[in-house]
């Protein structure tokens, strides 16, 4: 074979390689998204992250307005300080409530910021005071069976009542 | 008498075995004394790159059409597959991720090293056990050109480029094939189908762990193929056996060093 073609074939090749990587990196993985332009970065104490993980996104109306920097456990109060970075293009209040949700039944957790009425507004280093934990789904079960229980316990004490009632007519 | 009859017998096999274990820790002595070689002189096939470029072409660009075409099977079958199960979950959308991470995690760089066993390992040992069946080999040494910097390191290295840009191409068409099902053919929405994807496929946790997978694909399945080629018996027999012994040694060893490498990676 022709030592140029031979040249041709093998370039060919490698630029279909690269463009295929390329088109991996940007198409399908998130070297685009996770791209969020400078941020500054404030904190939030939760009592419960849940499943909250680094990378996660902040979304505010739906909109992601930053990513979870990291998560450490505070062992003076015994809650979970997320760092967050919020990109520079948006500013919400000091008021501004976070919660964490769950992107449909079962998807993945993310911070939602919902604003506050604050004229003054978040700055690098902040802390973030109005938090809301993620929900766990135990205890949320057990609170619901716990207030079934104390429920029926309550119907069966009204119910233990009457005959006390009907002894005593019976006796009449 | 009988006793003795079966002790000797037991001795014969405890002697097969040994001998079969001294053969196999020989055999992989020589063939990392070869991998060592072969890096010590790779120089050569660098300074004369197109020794190396037509190597490329012969294991590459030759494997292509194979790769292509498989990964776009490959890529329609788990859009199929995946849909059926997903859609009794409600989450037909994601398919975009099933698809894309299981090439880019696993199938792009074990399914590719596979075929590339077959299709170029086997060419590779076939070619230089002939070389060395025909003398040709020998014939080097008497003009004094090293035969591993002339045929076995070029064939390395071509190899070592090949693979992770066969296995990028072979995720990327099954990407696009298993897009081909989900969207146009079954319904999906076009927008999930991606935004999804590109919501949980990492750059560096997924797509570069699945490239180094394929970089030390690339290196095991060339080296095996030469060595199996280097070994050869110079015997037509010879030559068979040892085209596909590359093949079973090199699926057998992808499939094993795949489970080491993603329990590695999977550790976070």
């Amino acid at each position: 074979m022709d030592r140029t073609t031979l040249d041709l074939w093998v370039g060919i090749f490698v630029a279909i390689g690269v463009a295929a990587l390329f088109g991996l990196a940007m198409k399908v993985g998130n070297l685009t998204s996770s791209k969020i332009g400078p941020t500054y970065t404030v904190t939030a104490a939760f009592d419960n992250v849940g499943s909250l993980k680094p990378h996660a996104p902040i979304k505010s109306a739906g909109v992601v307005v930053g990513r979870v920097d990291n998560i450490v456990f505070n062992s003076e109060t015994y809650e979970a300080i997320v760092t967050l970075n919020i990109d520079e293009r948006y500013a919400f209040p000091v008021d501004t409530f976070a919660n964490i949700y769950t992107a449909g039944l079962l998807g993945e957790q993310y911070i939602g910021l919902e604003a506050g009425g604050d004229e003054v507004v978040l700055k690098n280093g902040d802390k973030i005071d109005k938090t809301q934990d993620a929900i766990v789904l135990e205890k949320m079960i057990s609170q619901f069976l716990f207030n079934k229980a104390s429920e029926t316990e309550a119907k069966a004490d009204v119910k233990a009542a009457p005959p006390v009632g009907v002894e005593l007519d019976s006796l009449k | 008498m009988m006793k003795s009859k079966l002790m000797l017998s037991m001795l014969h096999h405890l002697r097969g075995m040994g001998h079969r274990m001294i053969e196999r820790t020989w055999r992989l002595g020589a063939g990392a004394r070869l991998f060592f070689l072969a890096i010590v002189y790779s120089g050569e096939s660098f300074k004369r790159f197109h020794l190396t470029l037509r190597e490329i072409y012969f294991t590459g660009v030759m494997s292509l059409l194979i790769i292509i075409v498989s990964a776009f099977f490959v890529g329609m079958v788990l859009a199929l597959q995946g849909y059926n199960t997903l859609q009794k979950y409600g989450s037909s959308e994601a398919i975009g991720v099933l698809v894309a991470l299981a090439l880019v995690r696993e199938l792009g760089p074990v399914v590719t090293a596979l075929l590339f066993a077959g299709r170029a390992g086997t060419a590779i040992t076939a070619e230089i056990g002939l070389m060395k069946t025909t003398e040709q080999l020998s014939a080097m040494e008497m003009m004094a050109v090293n035969p591993i910097a002339r045929v076995v390191a070029p064939r390395f290295w071509a190899g070592v480029i090949s693979m992770p840009i066969l296995a990028s191409i072979f995720s990327m068409v099954g990407i696009l094939g298993g897009y081909l099902v989900a969207v146009p053919l079954i319904g999906v929405d076009d927008g999930a189908f991606w935004s999804q994807m590109q919501a949980n496929v990492d750059f560096s946790a997924d797509i570069v762990n699945g490239v180094i997978k394929s970089l030390v694909f690339g290196v095991v399945c060339t080296m095996i193929a030469l060595f199996e080629g280097f070994d050869a018996p110079p015997t037509a027999e010879g030559v068979s056996r040892a085209t596909t012994r590359t093949v079973v040694i090199s699926s057998l060893t992808v499939l094993g060093l795949d489970f080491i490498l993603t329990s590695f990676m999977l550790v976070v």
